[in-house]
């Protein structure tokens, strides 16, 4: 008898049959009610989730009753109808927006023209690194004051800025998405003869994809930051400004209600930004690839 | 049952239909086979060592073949597999494909590997058996989808050409692989442990399946794996290796191994013979 045989010689247990009758089909596929896959939808958690805060707000601000240092939310409201339509706000949005696209764009192409240098060579890659250990930690505003020396008051200035905010950190995320495409992925472009631009432009970018958009968000993310702050510094000695003008003008006037209105401006747009432009794409790129959840 | 039967009618059909591809009968296959791989010794850099992956392998593979490297981890047969497809440079002899020395990967040998992540993501299953025809610009954007249509056909795909990757199990990953790779009709098909990650029912019908398409296709395999019954069933060759470093142990015929054939008295010998030539230099613990 083998050491695995504990039942002794004869097991008792019978050989077992079951027939199985058919299943109702009804029963296996229930549907949930209209309320549980309304709160699936993020959209609906995020409404929730905003109109709370701006409940908060307006509780807080009706406690303090103090307008001039922080205005509530129906009276931020009204200043943001006006600006709206008497088209000054619009007008600071737009100027805002164009320079922040142009400084975006290039600081994007930039970035992805260097990670692409970085992964054809040794050097290319010792240039990134160097470069983006050097220089991502400096502030972009410390470097406004010699943007100004340089390119004057006006939108080179900003534009310079906004590259250097928006190069580094991006450049950072590409290489690092690059660097993460399996070996298998790479071997398998290779194999069908892709080289050079070819092979980065349709194996590196697409698998690298997922990191790429992150780049992106956080690029979209300092650029904006710098821009309002930039524009703040010296909008103060331009005629034409942005949004950030528009808030640092209105703060001396004491309007705070107009400095909310710009605020608010600015979170709407990041808002919009995320859950529309950044949110479709991912759904129609890698979420529907399953590269990400 | 099923199973049997088929595999007697594909192996029996086999035989007889690529009698055309078999050496003797094609004159240009005595002068020059398909594949030829001479003295081929690879070397792999660590931080600190040049290490030997092989050593001196020459075997020569000739068209409509299905020829397999087998070996235990560690005898380079994956290192040479990669090496035929250019991804590494022999640091001795040489290898040639129709006679001429290859030079860095190419479209006229392709490989399927292991891994299910060989499928880019991005790109639907037509998309994908389109990608090295296009790549390559062996043919154009409407001929691509035109031969990938057919090939999915072929490994029973044709319902799935507009599904992405990652809605398909295993086995229909790699049966993707398996028809972009033949979609391109190389001149030699590269398997690297295709079926390991797979459960053993779906390796053993994937086994079939590929059988199936060699039937079909007539197109010549070098297919390497570490399990004796997966090199018999599906090589009509095998060549044996042994482990640190790889160096050729024997080349052994078999082409009457099959699925079917598995308990044959035939078969379970060659059985015994492989294994006897794999381990017996191992020391018993």
């Amino acid at each position: 008898m083998s050491v695995h045989d504990l039942r002794g010689p004869v097991d008792p247990r019978v050989d077992r049959f079951f027939d199985l009758p058919p299943v109702d089909v009804r029963e296996l596929k229930v549907t949930r009610g209209v309320g549980q896959r309304l709160w699936d939808q993020s959209v609906v958690r995020k409404s929730v989730i905003l109109v709370l805060l701006v409940v908060a707000w307006e509780v807080v601000a009706r406690v303090q009753n103090n307008p001039l240092m922080l205005p509530s939310a129906m009276e931020t409201a009204s200043a943001l109808w006006h600006g709206l339509a008497s088209g000054v706000l619009l007008a600071r949005v737009s100027a805002s927006l164009s320079v922040l696209l142009k400084g975006f764009a290039l600081g994007a192409f930039l970035a992805l023209a260097l990670t692409t240098l970085a992964v054809s060579t040794r050097i290319g890659r010792d240039l990134l690194t160097t470069l983006t250990s050097m220089f991502s930690p400096l502030p972009a505003i410390a470097l406004l004051p010699l943007a100004l020396l340089w390119f004057g008051l006006g939108e080179a200035s900003l534009i310079f800025v906004l590259v250097h905010s928006v190069l580094w950190a991006m450049a950072i995320n590409i290489h690092a998405g690059f660097q993460g495409v399996s070996e298998t992925l790479r071997m398998a472009g290779r194999n069908y003869g892709l080289k050079g631009l070819r092979y980065v432009a349709f194996i590196l970018i697409p698998a690298a994809l997922p990191a790429l958009l992150a780049g992106l968000k956080i690029g979209w993310a300092f650029a904006w930051r710098t821009l309002i702050a930039a524009e703040l510094v010296f909008g103060a000695s331009s005629g034409k400004g942005g949004l950030g003008w528009y808030i640092f003008q209105n703060r001396n006037e004491l309007y705070t209600d107009n400095v909310f209105a710009g605020l608010v401006v600015v979170i709407v747009i990041g808002l919009l930004m995320e859950n529309i432009i950044f949110d479709s794409i991912e759904r129609l790129t890698v979420k529907r690839w399953g590269m990400v959840r | 049952m099923s199973i049997a039967l088929r595999k007697r009618h594909v192996l029996g059909e086999a035989s007889l239909d690529r009698e055309a591809y078999s050496p003797a009968n094609t004159s240009a296959a005595a002068t020059t086979p398909r594949l030829a791989v001479d003295n081929v010794t690879l070397e792999y850099r660590t931080r600190q060592h040049v290490v030997k992956a092989t050593q001196q392998v020459s075997f020569n593979v000739q068209e409509g073949d299905r020829f397999v490297l087998l070996g235990p981890s560690g005898c380079g047969k994956s290192t040479l597999l990669k090496a035929i497809a250019g991804f590494l440079t022999p640091a001795e002899g040489s290898i040639r494909l129709d006679g001429n020395t290859i030079h860095g990967p190419g479209p006229d040998r392709i490989v399927v590997f292991q891994e299910f992540d060989q499928l880019p993501p991005w790109k639907t299953v037509k998309q994908n058996v389109m990608f090295p025809l296009v790549a390559s610009r062996t043919l154009g954007r409407k001929a691509a989808e035109q031969r990938a249509l057919e090939t999915l056909e072929k490994v029973g795909l044709g319902r799935f050409a507009d599904a992405y990757p990652h809605t398909l199990s295993g086995g229909m990953k790699q049966r993707v692989a398996i028809a972009r790779a033949l979609a391109m009709r190389p001149r030699v098909l590269l398997m690297d442990e295709p079926f390991a990650a797979l459960d053993a029912l779906t390796r053993r019908k994937m086994q079939e399946e590929l059988l199936a398409l060699w039937q079909q296709e007539g197109f010549t395999l070098l297919f390497v794996t570490h399990s004796i019954e997966e090199a018999q069933v599906i090589g009509n060759r095998v060549l044996l290796l042994s482990p640190h470093p790889g160096r050729v142990r024997a080349e052994l015929g078999c082409a009457d191994d099959s699925l079917h054939s598995l308990g044959s008295e035939a078969t379970k010998a060659r059985t015994q013979t492989i294994h006897r030539l794999l381990f017996e230099n191992e020391v018993a613990p």
